[in-house]
C-alpha cells in the first residue's frame, strides 16, 4: 500500500493552500508589497501564522486523535471517568499559551512602535500630501506644490511620503494596501500616515469605512513614478488652467461620484487647515454653512 | 413633508414611508424584494393572529405563556423570539451573499442603499434579536434548575426584561413595513447617523430598537447575578456550582456593566438627533471618537456576553458525552472569571486606526492577546476531558466538535487582527468580517445549537430527532466554512466591507464560493425546523419522561421532563460537584423526599407584556415624531409601574397534596421505566432512565 494521502487529496490540500496565495498576487493585496511599510507587514503576518501554530497544531493533531481513540465504540482504550487534573498537565496548558503570547507580545511591542503610521519615513526630500476624504472621493493637496488631485494620488519611487488626513464628512478611512495603511479621517482633527512606494506602478487606494451609497465607487489609483517624473507632472499639473477656487470646492464636496480623476492648479495656500479648522472653532463659523466656504477666504 | 393635523396625529409618516406603496410606484427588483419582506412580516402576523383565533388559543397564550413568570416558560419565549429574527438575519445574509456575487462590474439585485439597510439590520439582529435572547433563553431555563432553585430572584423583572426585547424585535420588524431602517451598520457609527447626514427615520428606528433592547438585559443582568448569589440550594457552594452556572454569572456581571454604556451612547446620540446637542457631530465641539469609546466600552464585553453563555454550554456537553467528569474545573472557572475581567481592557482593539500612539495601540494589542491565554487554556481543558473518556458523537457533542476546530481558526485570526500593523491593512476588509463570524458562528452559535439539542427533551419530554440534527449539522458546518473562509482571501486582497458593487473582477470566485456557503447555512436552518417538526411528529416514540436521556450530571436532570412548574418537589442538599451523577452512583438519584411542604410561586402578572407594548409603541412614536403617542406611552409605562406596586397579592400556593401527587406520579414512571446503555440513547428505548441509575 502507497504510503500518504491519495493523489485526489492532495491536489485538493494543493489547492486549497495555493489559490489563496495565487489569488493574493493578482490583486491589490498587501502580499503584493510595493513599499516598504507593506512588506514589514506582509512579513509580520508569517512571523505570527508561525508563532501561532505552536499553539494551534497540538489542537489540531490532538483532538482527532483523542476523538478516534476515546470513542464510545473502542473498549480497548483507557476509560478513567473521575479523572480530572493534574499538575503536570496543567503547567503546560497555562505555560504554552503564555509563552507564546509573551513571545508574540515582544513582537506586537517593537512592530507596533516601527511601524506607527504616525512615524517618518528614512529618506531624502519628503513629499507632502493633504487628503481630504469627501462624499464619495479623496481630495489629494499637494501644499508645496499648489496643486490638487482628485481621486489620483501621484507619488515619487523611493521617496517618502507624509500624508495628512481629514474629512470634510463622514468619518473614512484611507488604505493602499500594497503600500500600507490605514488610518481614519475625521472632521476637524488631523489624523497621519507615512508610506513609500519602493517600484512604479499603479496601486489601488480605497475608502474602508462606510459612508453611505456611494461607498463602494469610492476608490482612487495611487501612480508610483520615477522621482524625476513626478517633479516634472507637478510643474506641468501647476501650469494648468484649472484652479481650485471657492466655488470648484463647493461643488466638489457635495455628495457624488466622480468617474475620472481631476487635477487642479492654483491651490491657494493653507486649504487644508481651513476645511479642518471649519468644525474646530466654531465662532469662526455659522453652524451650518455650506461645506468649504471658508476654505477660499 | 407633512403638515398641519396630518403630522400631529401620524408624524411623519406619508404613503411613501409604506414599503408596498414605494413598489407600487416603481416596481423594480430593489423595491420589489423590499416589498416582499414587508410582505412576509405582515402575512407572518395575519397568519399566526387568525391560527391562533381559530384554534381558541388566546387566553391559553396569555395565561399560560406571555403573563407566566415561570423561568422556563420566559426562557422558551426567549428562545422562540430568536428563532423568529435567526431566520430573518440569515435570509438577509443570503441576500448579502448574492449581491455581492452578483454585482461585479454590474448592478446588483438590489439598489447600494437597500444594501447599507441590509447589512444594518442583520448585524443589528443578530448581536441584539438574536444571540442575545438565545443565550439569555438558555440561561434562564438552564440555570435555576442547575443551582437548584425554583425560579430566579425577581420573576417579575425577568418578564419585563423579555417583553422589553419582544418590543425591540417588534421594531425591527415594523421597519421593514414602515420606514427604512439606518444604513449605519449594528455599531451606528456618528457623525454618518447623525442629522446632518441622515435624516431620515432609519437611526432612530435603530437608537430605539437597540436601547429597549440594552435596558432588558441589563436588568436581565442583575436578575440573573442575584439569582445565583442568593438562590442556591443549600450546599451548593460556588466551587461546586455546573460550569455553565460560572459562565452565566460572568456574563451577568459583564451585562450590568457593559450595557450601561451602550444606552449612553445610544441615548447621546438620541440627544443630537431630537435636540440639536453636539455629543457627536462634526461641528460645535462634538467628538465622534467619544462615541466609538462609549460603544466599544459596551461592544468588548458583549463579544464575551456572547461566547460565555457557549463556553458553558460546551463545558456540560463534552462532560456528559464523555461519560466523564470536567478536566480542570478550577482551572476553567479561573479562565472564565479572567476572561470577563479582561475583556473591559481591550476595547480599543476596534479602532487602532483612529491615530492613537503606538504605546496606545501596542498596550491594548498585548491585553488583547492576553485574553488568548485563557480562551487556549478552555480549548486544552475541554480536549482533555474527552480525553480517557468514552465519547459519543450525538448531535451537540458533534457541534462542540465544529465549534473546537472552528473557533481555533477564527481564534489565530483574532490574534493576527490584535497585532496593531496588521490590523492597519486588515482593518475594515473582509478579513474582519470573516473574523468575527469565525468567532460568534462556532462561539455562539453552535453553543447554543448544542445547549437547545441538549436540553431540548428536558424541556418539552422528547428527543429531537437524531438524522435531522445531523443533517442542519452537515450544512452549518460546510455552509460556515464555504461562506466564510473566502471572505479570510478576499480581505487579504484588499476588499473592503460593506460593498454594495464591486469593480475587481477576481473577488468573483471567491464570491461565489462564500455565496454558496450562505445557501447551505440556509439549509441548515431549514434543516433545523424540519428537525423540531419531525420530533414534534413522532415525540412519542422519543419521550424521556423520567428526565435523564444522557446521563448526565447536574441537578437539572434529576427530575422530570418537563420539570413541573416548582422545579423541585423538594429542594436538594448538595454534598458535591455534579450531585445528580454521585446520587445515581449511590443509587439514590429517584429517593423520594421524607415529607412534601406547601410551596409559594409567583402569580402571573399583565405587567410585564404590558410594560412591552408600551415601550414599542413609545419608541414607535419617537421614531416618526408622533409625539401624542409617545408621550401617552410613557405616561402609560410610569403608570403600569406605579399601579404594580400597589399590589400586594402577588403570590401563591401549591399545596403540599398536590406537590405529593405529582411527584410520586413521576416516581411511578421512574419505577416503569428500564435503564438503559449509552448505546441506545438514541433509540425508542430511551426513556429517559440510565442503566443502573435507579439501583
Amino acid at each position: 500500500m502507497r504510503a500518504g494521502l491519495p493523489a485526489g487529496c492532495r491536489s485538493l490540500l494543493l489547492l486549497l493552500l495555493a489559490a489563496p496565495l495565487s489569488a493574493c498576487a493578482h490583486s491589490p493585496s498587501f502580499f503584493q508589497a510595493a513599499g516598504p511599510v507593506a512588506a514589514e507587514q506582509r512579513d509580520l503576518f508569517w512571523i505570527v501564522t508561525a508563532l501561532l501554530m505552536l499553539v494551534v497544531l497540538p489542537v489540531f493533531i490532538g483532538l482527532p486523535y483523542v476523538l478516534w481513540r476515546f470513542r464510545q465504540g473502542n473498549r480497548q482504550s483507557d476509560y478513567r471517568p473521575t479523572w480530572d487534573f493534574s499538575w503536570k498537565l496543567e503547567w503546560l496548558v497555562w505555560g504554552v499559551p503564555v509563552v507564546v503570547v509573551a513571545i508574540l507580545g515582544v513582537v506586537l511591542w517593537t512592530t507596533t512602535h516601527r511601524l506607527d503610521p504616525y512615524k517618518r519615513l528614512p529618506g531624502k526630500s519628503e513629499v507632502r500630501v493633504q487628503a481630504v476624504a469627501l462624499d464619495w472621493k479623496w481630495l489629494f493637496i499637494y501644499p508645496d506644490q499648489h496643486i490638487a488631485t482628485v481621486n489620483r494620488l501621484v507619488i515619487p519611487v523611493g521617496r517618502p511620503v507624509h500624508i495628512d488626513l481629514t474629512s470634510d464628512t463622514v468619518m473614512q478611512s484611507l488604505m493602499i494596501p500594497q503600500l500600507g495603511g490605514q488610518i481614519y479621517a475625521m472632521a476637524g482633527m488631523r489624523t497621519q500616515l507615512n508610506l513609500k512606494a519602493d517600484r512604479p506602478g499603479s496601486y489601488f487606494g480605497e475608502n474602508t469605512q462606510y459612508n453611505g451609497k456611494g461607498f463602494h465607487k469610492q476608490n482612487f489609483e495611487t501612480l508610483a513614478v520615477p522621482s524625476a517624473a513626478f517633479d516634472a507632472w507637478a510643474a506641468q499639473t501647476a501650469q494648468g488652467d484649472r484652479p481650485l477656487d471657492r466655488a470648484t470646492y463647493a461643488r466638489l464636496s457635495q455628495e457624488s461620484v466622480i468617474a475620472r480623476p481631476i487635477s487642479f492648479s492654483a491651490v491657494p495656500a493653507g486649504m487644508f487647515d481651513r476645511i479642518m479648522r471649519k468644525y474646530m472653532y466654531p465662532e469662526h463659523k455659522p453652524v451650518s454653512g455650506p461645506a468649504g466656504d471658508e476654505a477660499m477666504q | 413633508m407633512v403638515h398641519g393635523a396630518w403630522f400631529w396625529l401620524l408624524g411623519r409618516i406619508d404613503l411613501d414611508s409604506f414599503a408596498f406603496v414605494r413598489a407600487w410606484r416603481e416596481p423594480s427588483l430593489d423595491r420589489l424584494i423590499a416589498a416582499g419582506a414587508a410582505a412576509m412580516v405582515v402575512l407572518g402576523a395575519i397568519a399566526a393572529f387568525a391560527i391562533i383565533t381559530r384554534m381558541r388559543k388566546w387566553r391559553y397564550l396569555w395565561e399560560n405563556w406571555f403573563t407566566s413568570l415561570d423561568h422556563k416558560k420566559i426562557g422558551i419565549l426567549y428562545i422562540a423570539l430568536s428563532g423568529v429574527m435567526l431566520t430573518r438575519a440569515v435570509i438577509e445574509a443570503v441576500l448579502m451573499r448574492m449581491q455581492q456575487a452578483v454585482a461585479v462590474n454590474q448592478p446588483g439585485i438590489v439598489k447600494p442603499e437597500h444594501f447599507g439597510e441590509l447589512f444594518s439590520t442583520h448585524g443589528s439582529i443578530m448581536i441584539f434579536f438574536m444571540a442575545m435572547p438565545f443565550l439569555i433563553g438558555l440561561i434562564n431555563y438552564v440555570m435555576p434548575l442547575q443551582i437548584g432553585a425554583r425560579d430566579v430572584a425577581f420573576p417579575l423583572l425577568n418578564s419585563v426584561s423579555l417583553w422589553m426585547t419582544v418590543g425591540g424585535a417588534v421594531l425591527m420588524m415594523a421597519s421593514l413595513v414602515i420606514g427604512k431602517f439606518s444604513t449605519g451598520g449594528w455599531s451606528g457609527y456618528p457623525p454618518y447617523t447623525e442629522m446632518a447626514f441622515n435624516s431620515g427615520v432609519g437611526p432612530d428606528y435603530w437608537i430605539w430598537a437597540v436601547t429597549l433592547s440594552s435596558l432588558g438585559t441589563m436588568m436581565t443582568g442583575i436578575n440573573f447575578a442575584v439569582t445565583i448569589y442568593k438562590s442556591r440550594a443549600p450546599g451548593m457552594h460556588l466551587f461546586r456550582m455546573p460550569l455553565f452556572c460560572w459562565t452565566s454569572l460572568c456574563v451577568s456581571i459583564l451585562m450590568i456593566f457593559a450595557m450601561p454604556p451602550l444606552t449612553v451612547a445610544t441615548a447621546l446620540l438620541a440627544l443630537d438627533r431630537y435636540l440639536d446637542f453636539h455629543f457627536f457631530t462634526n461641528d460645535l465641539g462634538g467628538n465622534m471618537m467619544n462615541y466609538a469609546n462609549l460603544f466599544w466600552l459596551f461592544g468588548h464585553p458583549e463579544v464575551y456576553i456572547l461566547i460565555l453563555p457557549a463556553f458553558g454550554v460546551y463545558s456540560e456537553v463534552i462532560s456528559t458525552f464523555s461519560s466523564k467528569r470536567l478536566y480542570g474545573y478550577r482551572s476553567l472557572v479561573y479562565a472564565t472569571m479572567a476572561i470577563a475581567v479582561l475583556s473591559f481592557t481591550v476595547w480599543l482593539h476596534h479602532f487602532f486606526t483612529m491615530g492613537q500612539n503606538a504605546d496606545i495601540n501596542a498596550f491594548f494589542g498585548v491585553a488583547t492577546m492576553t485574553i488568548g491565554i485563557p480562551t487556549g487554556v478552555k480549548v486544552y481543558d475541554w480536549i482533555l476531558t474527552m480525553y480517557r473518556g468514552r465519547v459519543r458523537f450525538t448531535v451537540p457533542m458533534l457541534f462542540s466538535i465544529a465549534f473546537i476546530v472552528t473557533f481555533v481558526i477564527g481564534g489565530m485570526s483574532g490574534i493576527m487582527l490584535a497585532v496593531p500593523p496588521l490590523d492597519y491593512v486588515v482593518h475594515n476588509t473582509l478579513f474582519l468580517v470573516a473574523h468575527f463570524h469565525n468567532m460568534l458562528i462556532p462561539g455562539l452559535l453552535y453553543g447554543m445549537i448544542a445547549g437547545y439539542q441538549f436540553w431540548f427533551p428536558k424541556a418539552f419530554g422528547f428527543r429531537l430527532d437524531e438524522r435531522w440534527g445531523r443533517i442542519a449539522f452537515g450544512c452549518w458546518v460546510s455552509g460556515f466554512y464555504l461562506a466564510f473562509m473566502p471572505l479570510y482571501v478576499l480581505g487579504a486582497m484588499g476588499m473592503p466591507r460593506r460593498m454594495a458593487g464591486v469593480f475587481q473582477s477576481e473577488y468573483l470566485p471567491w464570491l461565489l464560493v462564500a455565496a454558496v456557503g450562505g445557501f447551505l447555512v440556509l439549509a441548515g436552518l431549514v434543516a433545523l425546523f424540519v428537525q423540531l417538526w419531525v420530533s414534534i411528529r413522532r415525540r412519542e416514540e422519543a419521550s424521556v419522561p423520567v428526565g435523564d436521556p444522557w446521563d448526565a450530571r447536574s441537578l437539572e436532570w434529576g427530575i422530570a421532563a418537563p420539570p413541573p412548574e416548582y422545579n423541585f418537589a423538594h429542594i436538594p442538599d448538595i454534598e458535591t460537584r455534579d450531585p445528580f451523577y454521585a446520587a445515581k452512583e449511590h443509587g439514590t438519584a429517584y429517593d423520594p423526599p421524607r415529607h412534601y411542604d406547601d410551596i409559594e410561586m409567583p402569580k402571573n402578572s399583565k405587567v410585564g407584556p404590558l410594560l412591552g407594548i408600551a415601550g414599542a409603541a413609545c419608541a414607535f412614536g419617537l421614531v416618526w415624531y408622533i409625539w401624542w403617542l409617545a408621550a401617552a406611552a410613557f405616561v402609560a409605562i410610569w403608570g403600569v409601574v406605579i399601579a404594580r406596586s400597589f399590589v400586594r397579592d402577588i403570590y401563591k400556593t401549591i399545596p403540599a397534596a398536590e406537590v405529593a401527587r405529582e411527584h410520586q406520579r413521576w416516581l411511578s414512571q421512574v419505577a416503569a421505566a428500564r435503564g438503559i446503555p449509552r448505546e441506545l440513547e438514541t433509540t425508542p428505548a430511551n426513556q429517559g432512565l440510565a442503566e443502573g441509575a435507579a439501583a
